[in-house]
């Protein structure tokens, strides 16, 4: 899906909000999700979300009545706090696109301790933990309703 | 075209028309199954890449809507507040499962007897017994034999670690005095039977990568097709058509180039689940059967049970298994018989889970309020990342009349052919049952210290569990297959998915359903010379 999907408007819109749901944060050297390799994540792999996004972008232009970056910070909270709350099925999907295009950034992953990697092959390592705890649940026993 | 005649045709490779297939090899009777879906290729799973969670919300969805692969079928479930989910392919939604392998118990059996609603089934506990255990060792199960309140099973692999999060659920169980144990799951903990060991790739429902999770494709249908069995796959039968004598002749099928045919047949077995067999049978109408195939009762597609889940999830201090991780590895069986001072028939089932994977855990923790927006988002994200504990109350599903698979009037498949429309209300019994659930997770939650506490009852994509549309019975006006799965109206139509049950139980079906096909299978080659009487 290439960037045209959406019209500059719309991207610009997408971006601003983007950072308003998660911004930059120096504490945690990670990126906000406006950041530009992000945003060019989420608008190449839109995909089937396409036009929900779209119409959350719509829904939120119409909210806004213009440029969500030209409003006041109280007015865009007011707005986005709306948009959230009215914003249905597509807020929903925009947020998680957002989220899930974020949370895969090999800077934030890095931020959070992982490996930059997919599960397979490699796995993970799994501990044994403490089985003696089920001898709480032996010792106290019980036994199957009869069925006659 | 008109093809040569088989002896046995089963219509769909999931987890019940993979076992009545392997069984009935055997008897070097020419079998034939024709899936709709293919083979899927391990190497394409989500788990072989960097955006694997992701594939969840679009391609590798639960949800036939949501995913719309040319081998899915749609569903109206628009009137139902538990949504359909399955998987079709060469394996069917074992392939999309989350592997916890409870059984029914003895009891579940009989709810009539012991608790006066429903009605009992008319086969027991025990006519399974070989069978639960012929299926344990055919599709691979880990677990831990012994535990008090459920049925003996020996599985053939020690169980999965409890890692993290086992003990922390342990410990809560413990605090409170209730039972808990690990559960019985068909992730291979060990190499076996061609299959290599779970290496805790974590996102095991949307399948399993390395091939530890038990799916028919790599299970039964490799035996099954080595004995002589024959698959056809992106095969979608339409209708099933029957002779002058009332007995089944075979079935009009679109082939995988969408060309229509016909295969004649001497026998015919559905495998489709709770949903897709009595789309079929109500499909399949003629003068002799204006109401649907196997429908002189009235009863296909009625009496649908899903097993609405109540979940309840919070998030600890200390660290979960989180995506590193098969997602469930422990039940309790504590609240699973009747106890009417509870106020409510029957019981359920618990299942807990050991946590979710980052994207997950931000989409879903957004959408509950408790993940903000803004420069607090980061520090609540690491709080609740790697801490979440889940407690699923797994709730019996009584049958009633009113929950039923229809026809949609407009819906239909790639092919044209009417889709299933669900209508389905959950029962005020279940929904005390569920208040129960929830209100004994949340205890079970805070013993463990958890906080941000959480609840989706039912959880809306939660319908995994298709059951009860075609019931079985020893009274034909009061069923729709005898007790050893045939069709009361046709003497050589057969059923062996989840649509025979009777009723639900407490617990995931898979182990039954395929231990109900095997025997269906074992009843029909014990009456090989009146089959048809």
């Amino acid at each position: 899906m290439s960037a045209e999907t959406l019209t500059q408007t719309q991207r610009d819109d997408l971006r601003t909000i983007a950072a308003m749901i998660i911004p930059e944060s120096a504490e945690y050297k990670v990126p906000g999700a406006d950041d530009r390799a992000i945003q060019a994540d989420i608008l190449a792999t839109l995909g089937r979300d396409t036009e929900p996004v779209r119409a959350a972008l719509d829904h939120l232009a119409r909210l806004a009545g213009k440029p969500l970056a030209e409003l006041d910070t109280a007015q865009r909270d007011q707005v986005a706090k709306e948009f959230r709350a009215t914003g249905g099925v597509p807020a929903a999907t925009l947020v998680r696109v957002v989220l899930q295009c974020y949370y895969r950034d090999d800077r934030v992953l890095r931020s959070l301790g992982y490996e930059l990697r997919a599960p397979f092959p490699k796995g993970h390592t799994l501990q044994q933990g403490d089985w003696s705890l089920l001898d709480h649940v032996r010792a106290r026993g019980g036994s199957l309703r009869r069925a006659p | 075209m008109h093809r040569d005649p088989v002896d046995v045709l089963i219509i769909g490779a999931g987890a019940s028309g993979a076992a009545v297939a392997w069984s009935l090899a055997e008897t070097k009777m020419h079998i034939l199954c024709l899936e709709q879906g293919g083979w899927m290729n391990p190497a394409d799973y989500p788990s072989t890449g960097r955006d694997w969670e992701a594939k969840f919300y679009g391609d590798w969805s639960t949800s036939p809507n949501v995913r719309g692969r040319p081998e899915d079928y749609p569903i109206n479930d628009d009137n139902s507040p538990i949504k359909v989910v399955n998987f079709n392919a060469v394996g069917g939604s074992t392939v999309m499962y989350t592997a916890h392998w409870p059984r029914l118990h003895p009891s579940d059996f009989k709810v009539k007897t012991l608790d006066g609603v429903a009605d009992d089934w008319p086969i027991d506990y025990d006519a399974l017994t070989p069978f639960f255990e012929e299926n344990d060792r055919m599709m691979g199960v880990s677990g831990l034999s012994g535990d008090p309140l459920s049925p003996l099973t020996h599985p053939p692999m020690p169980p999965q670690p409890l890692g993290l999060s086992g003990p922390l659920i342990g410990k809560a169980m413990n605090k409170l005095g209730w039972h808990w144990w690990p559960s019985d799951t068909t992730v291979a903990t060990m190499d076996y039977e061609g299959r290599a060991r779970c290496i805790n790739l974590g996102h095991c429902t949307p399948a399993c990568a390395q091939g530890a999770k038990a799916s028919t494709d790599i299970t039964y249908w490799p035996h099954a097709i080595r004995a002589g069995v024959e698959i056809k796959t992106h095969c979608r039968v339409r209708e099933i058509l029957t002779n002058e004598h009332g007995m089944a002749s075979g079935v009009v099928y679109y082939d995988k180039d969408g060309v229509e045919q016909f295969q004649p047949a001497e026998v015919v077995i559905i495998a489709c689940n709770g949903v897709g067999t009595p789309r079929l049978l109500l499909n399949s109408v003629s003068g002799r059967f204006p109401n649907g195939l196997a429908n002189s009762s009235g009863l296909v597609g009625k009496n649908l049970m899903f097993h609405p889940y109540a979940q309840i999830y919070g998030f600890v201090q200390e660290p979960t298994d989180s995506n590193r991780a098969p997602p469930t590895c422990l039940w309790s069986k504590e609240f699973y018989d009747t106890d009417l001072s509870r106020g409510f028939v029957r019981g359920y089932g618990i299942q807990f889970g050991r946590g979710a994977g980052p994207v997950f855990e931000a989409v879903a923790s957004e959408q509950k309020g408790i993940l903000p927006w803004g420069a607090d988002h980061h520090h609540v994200f690491r709080r609740l990342n790697g801490h979440r504990l889940a407690v699923s109350a797994i709730c019996e599903d009584l049958p009633e009349e009113h929950n039923r698979v229809t026809l949609d009037p407009v819906l239909k498949d790639s092919h044209g052919i009417p889709a299933p429309k669900i209508d389905y209300t959950i029962s005020e019994n279940s929904r005390k049952m569920m208040e129960h659930g929830l209100a004994r997770g949340r205890e079970i939650l805070e013993a463990a210290g958890a906080t941000d506490i959480c609840t989706n009852s039912p959880i809306p994509w939660g319908g995994w569990h298709l059951l009860g549309t075609a019931r079985m019975g020893t009274d034909p006006a009061r069923s729709v297959v005898n007790e050893w799965g045939r069709s009361h109206d046709v003497k050589n139509l057969f059923i062996v998915d989840g649509s025979v049950f009777v009723t639900s139980g407490g617990v995931n079906p898979t182990s039954t359903i395929q231990a109900i096909a095997l025997y269906v299978a074992d009843q029909m080659k014990q009456r090989l010379a009146n089959l048809f009487d």
